[in-house]
Parts: C-alpha cells; sequence; structure tokens
C-alpha cells in the first residue's frame, strides 16, 4: 500500500463545534494509525490475521473505553471523545474500529453498568490498558437478528452456574479472556455471564473464510457444561434489553466509525481524482467525476452532522436507540455507496491493495450486516415512528 | 535540572497560504495550526528525555495570544511539567527574544532549549538573540545533546560530517532533526494536561524592531515540459534557445 497520505475534510466547519482537546484526541489517534498501523494493515488483511501488536497502541490512544471513569482505568471523556476515535480506526480498517468497539462498548460497558464493584475492579483496569482483550457472545448459529429466541442456557447448581450452548460469529473471540455471554436462566430470562479463558468445557475456535473484517479475528464460543462461579453473573439488569443498550453504545460507535471509512474512500478518490491525467487533463475535471466527488462529500457532511448531534444528545443522556438506530443505518449504507464510487473513480487501480478502497468496501458489509442488519434497523425506525411490530 | 521550552503554532503543511491587509499579514483564516515541528519533535522531546533520566522540570514558554492554547495543551500532553503564555502577539524575532529572556532571567534555568525555526516564517533568530540577552552560551541547530553533570556535549551536521561542541550549563540550544523521535501525546496525557497549570504572563515592554513591508507569493511554477529520451536534440535545443542556461 502507499504512504497513508489521509487528511480530514470538514466542509462544515464542525471543527468548530469540538472541543481542543477532542481535537486534540483525534489528531493523536490519527498519527498513531499513520506511524503504527497503516504500514501493516494491507498485510494482515492480505493474511487474514489480526494484528495483536496494535493492543498496547490502543490502549495508549484510549480507544479501550475512553468513557469508562478512570477509577476503573478509562479516561472519563465524553462520548463525542470515544466517537472520534471510532471514526479514526475505520478511516484505517473497520477491523481495527470493531476490536475496539467491542472491548469498549460490548465488554466494558455491560461490566461497568451491570456488574458488581468487584467485577469492575477486576476487570476494567485491565480491559483498559489491553492486558485482557473481551468479547461478546449474543448471536448463535440459529439466533442472528432474532436473538431473543438464543437456546444458550445456565442452570443453578447451587454453588455455581451451569452453562450450556454455542455462539457464533464472536468478534475476539479467539484470543479473548474473558466473554459476556448471554444466556437463559431456567425461568427463560437473559442474563449476562462473565466467562474466562480456562474454564473447563469452554473453547473458542476461530471461523476462517471471511471476505470481509479479515484483520479482525471472528470465532464461535462453545460451552460443554462450563461450571460458572456464581459471583461472574452481571447482576444489574436481565431480560434482552441488557444486551440492547451495549449495542446502543457500540451502534454509536459504528455510527462514526462508518464515516471514518467514507472519509477515507472520498480523500482518496479526490487525490487520486486530481492526479490521474485522461484525455489530456486530470479526470477531477470532468463533469461525471465531479458528481461522484460532489454527492460524496455532500453525504459525508451530512452523516458527520447528525452523528455530532447524536454525540450531544448522548452526553445527554438523551439519545434514543431509535435515533442510534438511524445514525448506524445511515452512515454504514452512505460508506458503502461512497466507497463504491470511490473504487470507480480510481479506475483499474481502484480494485488493487494499493489503494485502501476494495478493503474498506468488503469491510463494509460485515459492518451493515452485525450490530443488526440494515433491514432490522428500518423496521426499528419503521416500529417508532408508526407504532406497529414489523418484525415478526 | 529546569528546562525551559520555546514552543509557537505554525501552519498546517497543507495550508493554503494568502495574505490579507495589503499583503503585510498572514491570512489566519481556516488556517489550522499545528506546533512547530522543530518546537514538538525535537526541543520538547529531548527537554522530556533529559528530564526523565536526570530528574528536574520541564516548561514550556509562548509569545502569543489565547489562540496558542491549543497547542501549549498538546505540548501540555506530550508531557511539559507546566506552561507559560507571554500574553502579547508577537512582532519579530527580537521581541519574542527579549520577552523569552525577560521571564527566564529571574527563574534559574539550566537549559533553554528553542527549534532551530519556525516552519513559517523561519527567521531563526530567536535562540541567537535570547542566549546573548541571559548572557548565556548558544548552540544552533544542534541534531544531538548529552548532558553530563553541568556541561552540554552536542553534535552539529556541518558540510559532510559532524561537529561536536561542549558548553557549560546554563546553555541555549536551536534544535534541529535528529535531537529526538516524536512522540504522540496518549490519552493518560491528554487527561494530565487538562490540571497542569498554564500561567498567562503579562508581556515587559519589549518592541520589536523590524516591520514586515509586504509578504508576495512565489512566482508561480511554469508548465513542464517532457522531452524523449531518444531525443537529445530537442533536448539541447530547449536548454540552449528556451531555458539560456547553456
Ligand atoms: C464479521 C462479523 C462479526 C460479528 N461479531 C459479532 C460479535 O462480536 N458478537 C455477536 O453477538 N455477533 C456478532 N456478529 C453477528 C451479527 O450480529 C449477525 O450476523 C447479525 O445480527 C445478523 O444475523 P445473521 O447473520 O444470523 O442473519 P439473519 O438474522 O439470518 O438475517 C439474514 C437476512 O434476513 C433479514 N431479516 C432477518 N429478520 C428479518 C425480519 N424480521 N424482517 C426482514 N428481514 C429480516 C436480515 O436483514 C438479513 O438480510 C458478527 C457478524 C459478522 C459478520
Amino acid at each position: 500500500m502507499r504512504t497513508d497520505q489521509y487528511q480530514g475534510h470538514d466542509y462544515y466547519e464542525m471543527d468548530e463545534l469540538l472541543t481542543d482537546e477532542h481535537k486534540l484526541i483525534r489528531d493523536a489517534a490519527r498519527a498513531w494509525i499513520k506511524k503504527d498501523v497503516s504500514p501493516i494493515i494491507e498485510d494482515y488483511y492480505e493474511r487474514s490475521e489480526f494484528p495483536s501488536q496494535v493492543i498496547p497502541g490502543l490502549a495508549e490512544i484510549g480507544a479501550f473505553g475512553p468513557y469508562i471513569p478512570t477509577e476503573y482505568g478509562g479516561a472519563g471523556m465524553d462520548q463525542i471523545a470515544y466517537g472520534l476515535i471510532m471514526q479514526e480506526l475505520e478511516r484505517c480498517d473497520s477491523g481495527l474500529r470493531s476490536t475496539a468497539s467491542v472491548q469498549s462498548s460490548l465488554v466494558m460497558y455491560p461490566i461497568w453498568k451491570y456488574g458488581t464493584e468487584e467485577q469492575k475492579q477486576k476487570f476494567l483496569p485491565k480491559l483498559a490498558s489491553g492486558e485482557y482483550i473481551g468479547c461478546f457472545g449474543l448471536t448463535e448459529p440459529d439466533h442472528g437478528s432474532n436473538p431473543g429466541g438464543m437456546i444458550t442456557n445456565f442452570k443453578d447448581q447451587g454453588d455455581h452456574y451451569l452453562l450450556n450452548g454455542a455462539k457464533l460469529w464472536i468478534s475476539n473471540s479467539p484470543f479473548a479472556q474473558v466473554a459476556v455471554v448471554w444466556a437463559k436462566n431456567e425461568d427463560g430470562r437473559i442474563n449476562g455471564l462473565l466467562v474466562e479463558r480456562g474454564m473447563e468445557g469452554f473453547t473458542t475456535p476461530e471461523m476462517k473464510g471471511k471476505w470481509s473484517l479479515r484483520a479482525s479475528a471472528t470465532g464461535e464460543l462453545v460451552f460443554d457444561n462450563v461450571k460458572v462461579p456464581k459471583e461472574n453473573l452481571l447482576p444489574g439488569r436481565s431480560g434482552l434489553g441488557a444486551p440492547l443498550s451495549c449495542l446502543d453504545s457500540a451502534r454509536y460507535g459504528i455510527a462514526w466509525g462508518a464515516i471514518g471509512a467514507a472519509l477515507d474512500c472520498y480523500d482518496s478518490a479526490l487525490r487520486y481524482s486530481k492526479e490521474r491525467n485522461q484525455f489530456g487533463k486530470p479526470i477531477a475535471g470532468f463533469q461525471l467525476q465531479q458528481k461522484k466527488l460532489a454527492e460524496m462529500i455532500t453525504e459525508i457532511t451530512k452523516a458527520q452532522l447528525l452523528t455530532l448531534r447524536l454525540g450531544q444528545l448522548r452526553n445527554e443522556g438523551r439519545a434514543t436507540s431509535a435515533q442510534i438506530s438511524m445514525a448506524k443505518r445511515n452512515n454504514v449504507e452512505m460508506a458503502l455507496k461512497v466507497a463504491r464510487e470511490a473504487r470507480q473513480i480510481h479506475g483499474g487501480m481502484g480494485v488493487t491493495n494499493e489503494y485502501p478502497i476494495m478493503r474498506h468496501m468488503m469491510n463494509l458489509e460485515s459492518v451493515v450486516t452485525y450490530e443488526g442488519t440494515h433491514d432490522i434497523h428500518l423496521l426499528i425506525t419503521g416500529l417508532d415512528i408508526t407504532g406497529e411490530n414489523a418484525f415478526v | 535540572m529546569k528546562i525551559l521550552v520555546g514552543i509557537s503554532k505554525a501552519p498546517d503543511t497543507t495550508t493554503k497560504i494568502s495574505f490579507t491587509d495589503n499583503n503585510t499579514k498572514f491570512n489566519e483564516d481556516k488556517v489550522q495550526f499545528i506546533v512547530n515541528p522543530y518546537d514538538e519533535w525535537y526541543a520538547l522531546v529531548r527537554g522530556l528525555e533529559l528530564k526523565e533520566k536526570n530528574g528536574g522540570t520541564v516548561t514550556t514558554i509562548t509569545v502569543g495570544g489565547t489562540d496558542h492554547d491549543p497547542i501549549i495543551r498538546k505540548a501540555l500532553a506530550i508531557g511539559a511539567d507546566d506552561a507559560v503564555r507571554i500574553n502579547t502577539e508577537a512582532a519579530d524575532g527580537y521581541m519574542v527574544a527579549r520577552q523569552i529572556a525577560d521571564y527566564a532571567k529571574d527563574n534559574g534555568y539550566d537549559l533553554i532549549l528553542l527549534g532551530k525555526e519556525t516552519i513559517d516564517y523561519n527567521g531563526s533568530m530567536v535562540g541567537g538573540m535570547t542566549a546573548e540577552l541571559l548572557d548565556m552560551p548558544y548552540v544552533s541547530v544542534a541534531s544531538k545533546l548529552e548532558i553530563e553533570g553541568r556541561t552540554a556535549i552536542l553534535e552539529r551536521d556541518v558540510q559532510g560530517g559532524i561537529e561536536v561542541v561542549e558548553a557549560d550549563l546554563p546553555l541555549v540550544v536551536s534544535c534541529a532533526k535528529g535531537m529526538a523521535e516524536q512522540r504522540i501525546p496518549n490519552m493518560r496525557g491528554i487527561m494530565a494536561a487538562r490540571t497542569k497549570p498554564l500561567n498567562v504572563i503579562e508581556p515587559s515592554d519589549a518592541k520589536g524592531l523590524t516591520r514586515v513591508v509586504e509578504y508576495n507569493l512565489p512566482v508561480e511554477k511554469g508548465e513542464v515540459k517532457i522531452v524523449d529520451a531518444e531525443n537529445m536534440d530537442e533536448l539541447v535545443s530547449l536548454l540552449h534557445n528556451e531555458a539560456k542556461v547553456i
């Protein structure tokens, strides 16, 4: 891959709505990525391997739970700082962002919100520093968009719980030290359990053959009569709302992340269009290419405004699940469209690994599916505005 | 060891340069400012390394208005202990040197580190003048700096080799490439910077000695002519008749 020449784009001068600290956090993340990740990402992507050497750097820039209070090893930052970090990570690669999203929103968040003081002390500082990597097990082989139908379950055995079942499509699972696992109790109510590597009967086979998110490891979680200590149950909340609240946090991060991927594609396309000459002039001078570029920056700008406003609402604790869902759906679809148009602007070069476009495009196919598919998010908005449930 | 590091802002290298006020002022509208790279990457980071090795403090000093606060916060996030901002607009190199010297003279610094120049006006004057005003030795454009006891051992890149220089502390050094590696502020540093002191000090009465009459942009580059490698005659004739260099 070429050297990373990325520059941010801020058509509506939204930087003025950020604090100096936000900009410092964003620019530090960008600088670290250019130095340590951009030079290796394409290679790891092609080898279908997670570059585990970036974990300490991710912790340094604050990518693991930046909004978790400092007493638990977090940075105590606001939601916009979190969003900006996710944007910069996904600007580089959606897989990199996925690893950080899962750690922050799907592992640290539920422990922080629903865990006991002992659980917080035991896990959060290690997750913040990257010493531990966590994963989140909700999806099952037969329950994707419908996680409420899950069959993974646990039984009270007096001094411990006995956990059985299997989870599929779990990011970070192959090397995670701790898994936040959602399973049903004997009454059929969903609860979160902290399952630790090394517990007997717990295995995490890696899934191979993804054409997307290749630099992020995905695997299964298999529970064969796993004895889970009682103190590993998250007591703070039960029911489907518990995992869904984690998804709110992660989807919010994805909304920012998708802007990052779109910005990288646009940035590359804009630069390429000015440098590439055909028929005696830069292709940026042809109306059809300008149409593509103009539409790209328009859609990116709209998404930036939508998402910053969502960040403000989240800072005030007022963002609804439906608002977050809309941003996730809109921004990921926007990024996919931008990636496809950007690919065309790069001509034949656009299909090579010299440019990041195809990698983004393939990554975004996972992003449009996980954390609620595009269709499911349409149904969420549909339900919210009509009051009619169209899921079943 | 007490170390003082000069920090100034400079436009990002991708900035489109233009001027206002009849071509006498740089147009700062829509310009992204960064910490002057020579100050940040070399002077500040080397100062921090020396502090980490020998103990002491690193204070930054900036001559400028509140618009400099973001770059000062960045220097604090990278690791400086505290910051001083002399609250006035920089007029010229002499004025900045006087302001720094007026502040530093009563504060007992062992080492004053500055960038070899700012990447905007490239004046390269502040270090030398600050040293003179404080009656301290000065080593310019140093690419290496070690401290042993009260002696500094420095290296300077000179034509075809390296010059090794020794000087006693207190000392003023202007720092060039090679002195240290860039440090990216981490989240801990950014959090710590929130509560580090940024002391705003009113300026002394030092004024500038020079006035900018006019800025002009460089002449636009002409079109490139590509001559086929086989076509020596055409190249020679172009160099002779058009470029008039042979
Ligand atoms: C790379 C990757 C990483 C992942 N990481 C994790 C993870 O860390 N943890 C985790 O728990 N999960 C993870 N997932 C799983 C992901 O969340 C699911 O793939 C997603 O929820 C969709 O489920 P499914 O694949 O079973 O598709 P299905 O639910 O089978 O959907 C198939 C199609 O049917 C449509 N559909 C389903 N129901 C309806 C309906 N009611 N109305 C209309 N259309 C409908 C969907 O929109 C989709 O187009 C990951 C997935 C991928 C690809």
